[in-house]
């Protein structure tokens, strides 16, 4: 058994992977880590198969759709112009993010992450085929025969039919799903369905089944950067090195050496060296080496620990979610410090604004552009007139029907092109008018600004208006 | 140069040439993925040259074996496939026949093709279908002597001048059938020259006259009242009180529209005068050509109703 050992030995340019065969275990962590998996993988592969009606647009709950330009998530409908809650989503997911990390470490990494969720169940697809850890070495050592061929040869398959379903659930939250897997599958889809599957599909095999810690360590930017966000109240998977070195190191079980008191009077300490925390490890490191980078705080091996130290009646804890100054002084860690308040003000903070913004999209937009050829024009009986153009796009699921007001302009005419009187507008359509404005001329006046209003005729929506100007010369 | 066996286990290979002594030439292969993918990308270019346009030669090119095909329409409805070598101009005739907004055009196109000019203009969809693609066949057709946005041009000089298509004022009338009519026959505008008939008081009173009409600052009243006389020579096509006679497109010469000379921008009376005795004196000569035979009855039609509402028609 190797471990990435990167606190201490200088780092080579290029080594070849060393397989990591991680042993099952079972505890506190496993059946957290096992229930986010089972959450995470409901949400992911089920939600594009929920049906969702609405009076306008598709009956997928929901639907990214890029074509007709409408984000479409239950009852919300985002349109391209308030796609801006986009980046306040994501501005939020970074602070909460922040903030988990600031508590509790690196947690993001050890249960919520996809490459973390996809590893596992790679690696539990390893286990149902092949066996646990010992079994797993014993067929990577023997040679390529029917057992290891077969073996080898299932998990793969496995892998790829999880890996295409992968890809094609991606896809599916982009075109309506029931019809996108009949079209997939006769081969109608359009090719981007089928470039984004083999993409994922391609990615998710070599991710989760090749390059699995690899990715942790070597290619993830968020390894690189998560120290900064940590302090010493900072909750870790810390191995209590007071407790399990006492003050003449680890020793294994032996004569003389198999209860507490025995331990204790050497000096040895509670670490019987079982090294079974380095063989659950996902990324294949030894947590009594100290914080390091390749630590993903998934907590197997607190489980792993805790498992040994259950059997021989010793307390839990020696491998344990503490604080760097919990480890050195026995202080509990406060939650209420500075950084933890700081991000979960602007967690928030974030938060209410991301609600705020969701809450007041307007349920119409319109813009009025002034026909600049020509920018005003004569009529017969010596008024002026100036042409605009107008865009309403009604944002809501139901129909809307308008009225135009004109204000700041004396004895102006407004008439819509195609002789309209009212602006009726289909649920979640954009309609194009052009308007004609007619005032009788003013000398010298060469400008004057105008407003156009529109009015919700069934007063659910408070008038919205727009500025613009009415030309003389 | 010479050759010694001295490739030892662990080092870098080297050819074995020697310099000077110690000067040795290492080895250092490629990797062999480079070389493959290497010999990958010479594979591409043979399948290359053979599926598409490649080769110059002699004036021409090889074309390749590649083709693209796509259904096109004539005029009565027949469809027939054509296909050709590919390129990107083949390429752009297919999408042109079959692409997603080229398919929705056509659909449109049959959906306003038998509704009247009426229905189209009921509906704010196929209105809108029709002014835009009416704007798009008039920026090709008609922008060139009627402006982009139809306002036309507006001269001292009366043949530089293209009347404006965005006021109420309508010279041949403002009917979608005569509109049709006008753009598919063109438009022959004449009025003959009167420099002949009337010259210096006569033309400058008569000219007076007609300003007055239009109820324009500045027209000296005694001069207007003697060249009222001379307006019976008008009346023929401009009518008794100068209103003009669409039937045969003599303009209305009592409201603020100028069509074919600047009298709004001229400053002074003087100016005006000027303007209009030069139109009495040399008469009106103007010809928009017939697009008949260029644009097919369904485009003019569109083009009928982008024009029409292009005032507020």
């Amino acid at each position: 058994m190797s471990s990435v050992d990167l606190t201490e030995k200088e780092p080579e340019l290029y080594q070849a992977r060393e397989p990591i065969h991680p042993k099952s275990i079972k505890g506190r962590f496993r059946r957290f880590k096992t229930s986010v998996l089972v959450l995470a993988y409901g949400i992911f592969f089920l939600l594009p198969w929920l049906r969702w009606e609405r009076p306008v647009g598709p009956d997928q709950a929901v639907l990214f759709d890029i074509p007709g330009r409408r984000f479409y998530l239950f009852d919300l409908v985002i349109h391209p112009q308030d796609i801006f809650l986009l980046a306040g989503f994501l501005i939020l997911a970074a602070w909460l993010l922040f903030f988990v990390t600031g508590l509790v470490g690196r947690a993001f990494c050890g249960y919520f992450c996809f490459q973390t969720l996809w590893t596992d169940l790679f690696m539990k697809v390893e286990y149902w085929v092949q066996g646990d850890r010992n079994k797993r070495l014993k067929l990577e050592k023997q040679p390529w025969n029917f057992e290891k061929w077969g073996k080898k040869g299932l998990t793969f398959l496995i892998w790829s039919a999880i890996a295409f379903w992968t890809g094609f659930s991606f896809a599916a939250y982009w075109a309506d799903a029931p019809q996108l897997f009949a079209a997939f599958f006769t081969g109608h889809a359009v090719s981007a369905a089928y470039i984004t599957t083999g993409i994922l599909m391609l990615t998710t095999l070599v991710a989760a089944g090749f390059a699995r810690e690899q990715v942790c360590i070597y290619m993830c930017p968020y390894a690189r950067f998560q120290s900064v966000m940590f302090d010493k109240e900072t909750l870790l998977v810390s191995y209590d090195v007071h407790r399990g070195e006492g003050s003449s190191g680890r020793k294994p079980l032996q004569k003389g050496l198999m209860t507490l008191e025995e331990r204790h009077a050497l000096g040895t300490g509670d670490c019987i060296d079982c090294k079974l925390c380095v063989q659950v490890c996902p990324t294949g490191i030894d947590i009594r080496d100290g914080l390091q980078l390749a630590c993903i705080s998934c907590g197997l091996c607190i489980d792993a620990c805790n498992e040994i130290m259950t059997k021989r009646g010793w307390p839990e804890g020696l491998i344990r979610y503490a604080s760097e100054q919990e480890i050195e002084t026995g202080e509990k860690p406060s939650l209420l410090k500075f950084r933890t308040i700081g991000y979960g003000i602007a967690t928030i903070l974030v938060t209410g604004a991301l609600i705020y913004g969701l809450l007041s999209i307007k349920p119409a937009d319109f813009s009025v552009r002034q026909i600049r050829q020509p920018l005003f024009v004569m009529m017969s009986d010596g008024s002026i007139q100036n042409n605009y153009e107008m865009k309403i796009n009604n944002k809501t699921q139901k129909p809307m029907d308008l009225r135009l007001d004109l204000e700041g302009l004396r004895g102006a005419e407004v008439s819509i092109g195609g002789g309209f009187t009212d602006l009726k507008i289909p649920a979640d359509q954009t309609r194009n008018y052009r308007i004609h404005v007619r005032a009788p001329a003013v000398s010298g006046v060469g400008r004057q600004e105008i407003t156009f209003k529109l009015v919700d005729a069934q007063g659910r929506m408070a008038p919205i208006s727009q500025e613009s100007s009415f030309n003389y010369k | 140069m010479s050759q010694t066996p001295e490739n030892k286990k662990g080092q870098v290979e080297t050819t074995g040439h020697v310099w000077d002594g110690d000067l040795r030439e290492y080895n250092n292969p490629l990797p062999r993925w480079w070389l493959w993918a290497f010999y990958g990308t010479i594979v591409f270019a043979v399948v290359y040259w053979i599926l598409y346009p490649a080769w110059p030669y002699a004036g021409t090119f090889t074309k390749g074996i590649e083709t693209v095909s796509f259904t096109v329409q004539d005029k009565d409805g027949k469809t027939s496939t054509v296909t050709e070598h590919w390129n990107s101009r083949a390429l752009f005739n297919k999408d042109m026949e079959s692409s997603p907004s080229a398919l929705a055009q056509k659909e449109w196109l049959a959906k306003v093709k038998d509704m009247s000019f009426a229905q189209i203009a009921a509906n704010p969809d196929t209105l809108n279908f029709a002014t835009s693609m009416g704007h798009a066949l008039f920026g090709d057709h008609c922008a060139a002597c009627h402006g982009t946005g139809g306002q036309g041009v507006l001269s001292v000089n009366p043949d530089g001048s293209y009347p404006n298509l965005t006021d109420n004022n309508w010279i041949h009338g403002d009917s979608y059938e005569k509109i049709v009519s006008d753009i598919t026959n063109g438009i022959h505008g004449n009025m003959p020259a009167f420099g002949a008939l009337f010259k210096g008081e006569k033309l400058n009173d008569l000219a007076q006259y007609v300003l007055s009409l239009s109820h324009q600052e500045g027209v000296n009243e005694e001069a207007a009242n003697r060249g009222k006389a001379s307006f019976a020579t008008c009346a023929g096509c401009h009518g008794a009180n100068g209103q003009g006679n669409q039937m045969i497109g003599a303009p209305n010469l009592t409201d603020k529209v100028w069509d074919f000379v600047d009298v709004p921008g001229a400053k002074t009376i003087d100016e005006k005068v000027k303007l209009v005795e030069g139109v009495i004196d040399h008469g009106l000569q103007h010809q928009m050509p017939k697009f008949g035979d260029r644009l097919s009855p369904e485009q003019i039609r569109l083009l009928a109703v982008y024009v029409r509402q292009l005032g507020g028609s």
